[in-house]
């Protein structure tokens, strides 16, 4: 029951601070993502005409919104837990007996909260240029989720390790950005050179996106099952990683 | 019971640096207590293990019987601190720090609730539940941190330089509030750097420097040792030369004051007696040094 308190107490402070600078986090991805509906999709999009049998517009659909999905749940722990450790006011979860995986659980909550709310604005976005309509719901939903899961939990090492603010935008700009790019969210890797191809596919986020463009239009390069091995590989790794971290208090004691 | 029980605590840092070189204290239960040390002696580091901010190199620690490693929570549970550096979330209103701290303990929200109020109405500051914590002063800072580690009514309190930097009116009301807090069964344990803080609110004491205890004694007793005092003398007329009176040592700070060391003992009724005798007249008296701050120099450069 504590520790019940205390993982509700962290969550609801976090999802609290996400929606008190909604102009900051959650009207930015709505106006970004309009703005590739718009151009990429629409204006760009119609001259491209069709891939794998859907127009271009559904295709980036789902890229669309999963990238958001995975830059938001990111940023939202990064900068959170990173502030929570430069103000000290860390030194209040620590003094208090709340278990390492409440404090993990609490902050990833929040990161999965804003990734999935910022998903839902996006998701809102896309209706007004494609008309989609779900394929899969079980897979959208899962992918959904695990895709937040994964990114908070990779948010949450990096505040760990993170010294400056300087290093937690080192990781979503240099790595994540690109891989997601890459990841197949505006084309299909059938369309590249077959060398490129196999190194696409060494891309997580490649896996991911399709996953979830076949939840919600039926469309993947790559295996589903593979899609959601990987992803829940990943978030076991991050969870054991993140929880021995706190448990040695690397980056957040001495 | 020992409110805290430290065996043989030691802390190397990763750069080296040797904070603790094997300390044993032991506090008892409804003490209030003074760790002193002078800067980097290895106070902040013991506090940070006690409530679980550094990591020990070795040795044992136990609040109220609990093992600090072994019953972690249980021993979480008796401790409040008050940090010595402001280190809440400054965006967050008065109100929701407290509160947030007491989701923290797992206290249900009416309980929550009502002791935020109760902490917040002691620390004079309820008026300002809802402002956002940076808009507020250096001295209402600190008492939401004082606030804050009440509000699970922590057995074992845990103050770090809680008065630093505030004014004395503040200062004064802070004492006040401790000794209450103290009466109503709270175990304390103080650091501070105003030595007369220590003197006139601590039954015991404890002085560390370079990592090792160096005394550990009650008050009283440490303060009975003391074998001199220092005076100083504010005369009504000038004179050129200090007096030359046995058993007294006397210094010329200016033409009109005069500094004298009073071996314990020594009755200052004499001294004016001898002073007069030579056409001194003294205006006024003051005590140049607390007597714990002396007794601590002593210690600390042995």
């Amino acid at each position: 029951m504590n520790n019940f308190i205390a993982f509700h107490t962290i969550i609801r402070k976090e999802i609290h601070r996400f929606l008190r600078i909604w102009p900051q986090t959650l009207l930015p991805p709505a106006i970004t993502t309009a703005l590739y509906f718009l151009i990429f999709g629409k204006l760009i999009g119609d001259r491209i005409g069709s891939i794998s049998g859907v127009t271009y517009m559904e295709y980036i659909v789902p890229g669309i919104i999963l990238m958001s999905v995975i830059s938001h749940s990111y940023a939202n722990v990064v900068s959170s837990f990173y502030s929570t450790k430069f103000q000290r006011n860390i030194e209040e979860l620590l003094v208090a007996p709340i278990p390492n995986w409440v404090i993990l659980f609490g902050y990833v909550g929040g990161g999965i909260a804003r990734g999935l709310l910022v998903g839902m604005v996006v998701t809102g976005i896309s209706l007004f240029f494609a008309d989609i309509t779900v394929n899969n719901l079980a897979v959208t939903i899962s992918v959904y989720f695990l895709t937040a899961t994964l990114f908070a939990l990779a948010g949450f090492i990096n505040a760990v390790f993170a010294d400056s603010f300087d290093d937690i935008s080192i990781i979503p700009n240099f790595v994540l950005t690109p891989l997601s790019y890459l990841g197949g969210i505006f084309y299909s890797v059938t369309m590249l050179p077959e060398v490129w191809q196999k190194i696409s596919l060494a891309n997580p986020i490649l896996y991911m996106i399709n996953a979830f463009r076949y939840g919600l239009i039926g469309v993947s390069d790559v295996n589903i099952n593979v899609a959601f091995m990987i992803t829940g590989g990943f978030i076991l790794f991050l969870t054991l990683l993140s929880l021995l971290l706190l448990h040695k208090g690397i980056g957040i004691k001495n | 019971m020992n409110a805290l029980s430290i065996k043989n605590l030691k802390k190397t840092y990763s750069n080296g640096f040797t904070a603790l070189r094997g300390i044993d204290l032991e506090v008892e239960s409804g003490d209030f207590f003074a760790l002193l040390g002078p800067n980097g002696a290895g106070k902040s580091t013991a506090i940070g293990i006690i409530s679980s901010l550094v990591n020990k190199s070795s040795g044992s620690v136990s609040i109220f019987g609990y093992d600090l490693k072994k019953e972690t929570a249980k021993a979480k549970s008796c401790i409040g601190l008050v940090p010595q550096e402001i280190n809440f979330n400054q965006f967050e209103t008065v109100k929701n720090i407290v509160l947030n701290q007491a989701g923290y303990y797992g206290m249900p929200k009416k309980t929550a609730l009502m002791n935020t109020e109760k902490c917040l109405k002691q620390m004079t500051l309820w008026d300002k539940r809802d402002t956002v914590s940076r808009r507020l002063s250096g001295g209402m800072k600190r008492r939401v941190m004082i606030a804050r580690a009440l509000v699970h009514a922590p057995k074992l309190l845990i103050l770090d330089e809680p008065t630093a930097g505030v004014d004395i009116e503040i200062r004064r009301s802070m004492w006040e509030m401790m000794e209450q807090v103290n009466k109503q069964g709270t175990t304390i344990i103080l650091t501070t750097h105003y030595l007369e803080e220590a003197e006139s609110l601590c039954r015991n004491i404890a002085i560390i420097n370079d990592g090792i205890i160096v005394e550990k004694s009650g008050m009283s007793d440490l303060l009975a040792r003391i074998n001199k005092d220092l005076f100083v003398l504010d005369l009504s007329d000038p004179i050129s030369n200090p007096p030359q009176v046995d058993g007294y040592d006397f210094e010329l700070i200016d033409n009109k004051t005069l500094q004298v060391t009073v071996p314990k003992g020594k009755n200052l009724n004499l001294l004016f007696q001898k002073l007069s005798e030579k056409n001194i007249n003294v205006l006024s008296l003051k005590n140049k040094t607390n007597r714990l701050e002396q007794l601590f120099m002593d210690l600390v450069n042995e």
